[in-house]
């Protein structure tokens, strides 16, 4: 569980402080993939760097399982830091040292095992992410995908509670983003590590994450299940990344209904309501027409969900809306 | 045979092998405490720099000033200058152990900025991704940072090392001894241009060969 208490941080420039979160309060089940999404400079890398104290919050407290780390001394600052594990959008790898040396570093720092259980630890973690090939090879002989699966190695070798994701695959070509999402995936589900990811990608979001929040700003200004946020974006800032992630151009597909007779409705399916013939059977039961102006059909993480806009128009549409609502169907009427 | 022994009649072989010995001496000496104080120096520049990992502006202020002012004297004057100095920790001024703490002080603080450039050079992210594993300041130098900069830090030995060979020639002028008093004494006030040019040229091949075997190492380490 980790918890953040209106947060606030401000960096001082030349005398004045510029204010990079504006009371930011966060709360992050265990367990959970959670995604925090912005422009850049909305603060984002701000506050995923407030979570292991790499920036100091200047107002606000941070919980970790009701631990606050603002409070920490320095060696029990340590000692939580060996607790979350961190990987990064340039993967920061050191490139003087072999992927072995690279992996066995965190457990060296750490100090509670000896050179045979660093060793043999090394080899589950390379095997894990697929690279026991490649033990004794220096960093810049990898691909990015494999210096990500370094990177995610390495934050895992002390068997950390969280990791935290800055940007993981931004620097990655979309195929290697997915196989590092879904490598991220798997070890959310296996090993049962809470994940906080910041990104600017909706798509990352929609693969992974449970829930997200949308930093602009310096503030959360919309937050709640992905599905959620997905489906019904509310704050313009939202809006536009879900639209950008769609390639939906809002208001020219509001032009394009002018010349549409009935009643526009937005239909939302989630779960496994996606799959079933309703248009047709309500069509047929109220006697109404439809015609379909835009549809999309997708998995949001395991959720299969889906979105209709239909134009209406015959016998009884509000009676067909109605049934609509009660399949657990959400109906916005757009016009 | 006979032309080549009338231009080099001046030239006392084995005194020039003696020289060379006192100037490998000289090197090796200084060099080994130039190291040895510098990379501390240097580390600790780079720690106490502005927004590093200890950021402390008035030791930083300090140690820069004192490096500045020891790097702004002319090292004919500190030559000079040190010579009580010397004597208290060396026992003489005169010789190859009255060139050493000249050529340590000459050279110490060239080399710790040096090594604070080096050691900038190491990108940010590695230092961040070090202290997200919980590293103390004092695992983060000697685990990630040193390591990290050692193709920098011995591009900056070598450098250093070719600085001390051309100070030790100039200690010379207050009797340090080795190839450039030779030089001096001989070529110099006694017009002996042909002792002057073996001189010059036995200290040209051992510039390049620290240069040589520099860049050998720098290119072994450097991982690329």
């Amino acid at each position: 569980m980790i918890k953040l208490e209106n947060v606030s941080k401000a960096y001082r420039v030349d005398g004045r402080d510029i204010p990079a979160l504006a009371g930011v309060s966060l709360s992050i089940t265990a367990g959970s993939v959670f995604g925090i999404i912005g422009h850049s400079g909305a603060g984002k890398s701000t506050l995923i760097r407030l979570i292991n104290l790499l920036e100091r919050p200047s107002g606000g407290r941070i919980l970790l399982d009701d631990d606050d780390v603002t409070e920490l001394n320095a060696s029990a600052l340590r000692g939580l830091r060996q607790q979350v594990g961190m990987i990064f959008q340039h993967f920061n790898l050191l490139g003087s040292k072999t992927i072995a040396e690279n992996v066995a570093f965190p457990l060296k720092i750490a100090g509670s095992l000896n050179k045979a259980q660093i060793a043999q630890r090394v080899d589950e973690l390379l095997a894990l992410v697929g690279l026991s090939d490649h033990r004794d090879k220096y960093p810049a002989q990898l691909s990015g995908g494999q210096k990500q699966r370094v990177g995610i190695a390495r934050a895992l070798a002390n068997r950390p509670k969280v990791l935290l994701c800055d940007e993981a695959t931004s620097a990655l070509d979309p195929q290697t983003t997915q196989s590092v999402l879904q490598l991220l995936l798997d070890i959310n589900k296996q090993l049962g590590l809470t994940i906080v990811l910041i990104t600017h990608e909706m798509d990352v979001i929609r693969t992974i994450c449970d829930r997200v929040a949308v930093i602009d700003g310096g503030l959360i200004v919309e937050e709640g299940p992905v599905t959620q946020v997905f489906l019904h974006p509310k704050h313009p800032t939202t809006r536009r990344f879900v639209f950008e992630a769609e390639h939906i151009d809002e208001n020219k597909q509001y032009d394009d209904y002018q010349h549409v007779e009935g009643k526009i409705v937005r239909l939302t399916f989630i779960g496994e309501s996606t799959y079933h013939p309703i248009l047709g059977s309500v069509a047929r039961d109220c006697a109404v027409d439809f015609s379909i102006l835009a549809g999309r059909i997708e998995r949001i993480k395991d959720t299969p969900c889906g979105q209709l806009t239909l134009a209406l128009s015959g016998h009884d549409v509000d009676a067909a809306l109605a049934r609509f609502s009660a399949t657990g169907i959400d109906v916005e009427v757009l016009r | 045979m006979e032309f080549f022994n009338q231009l080099t009649a001046n030239i006392d072989w084995v005194e020039i092998w003696l020289a060379g010995q006192d100037t490998l001496l000289m090197l090796a000496g200084s060099l080994v405490f130039t190291l040895v104080l510098g990379l501390p120096l240097g580390v600790l520049l780079f720690l106490t720099g502005k927004r590093q990992l200890l950021d402390q502006p008035a030791v930083y202020g300090v140690l820069s000033f004192l490096v500045n002012v020891l790097r702004s004297v002319p090292f004919v004057i500190l030559l000079i200058i040190m010579i009580p100095f010397t004597v208290l920790i060396a026992g003489t001024s005169l010789g190859v152990a009255g060139a050493i703490p000249p050529l340590v002080v000459g050279a110490t603080p060239f080399f710790a900025r040096l090594v604070e450039t080096a050691l900038r050079e190491v990108d940010r992210g590695i230092i961040e991704a070090t202290q997200s594993m919980g590293a103390s300041t004092r695992q983060i130098v000697f685990g990630a940072l040193l390591p990290e900069a050692l193709p920098g830090i011995l591009a900056a030995i070598t450098v250093t090392a070719i600085t001390l060979v051309s100070y030790a020639a100039m200690s010379g002028v207050i009797g340090g001894g080795g190839l450039g008093d030779l030089a001096i004494r001989f070529g110099y006030q006694r017009f002996q241009t042909d002792v002057m040019v073996v001189t010059v040229i036995l200290l040209l091949i051992l510039v390049q060969i620290l240069q040589m075997v520099g860049d050998r190492l720098v290119t072994h380490f450097s991982r690329k």
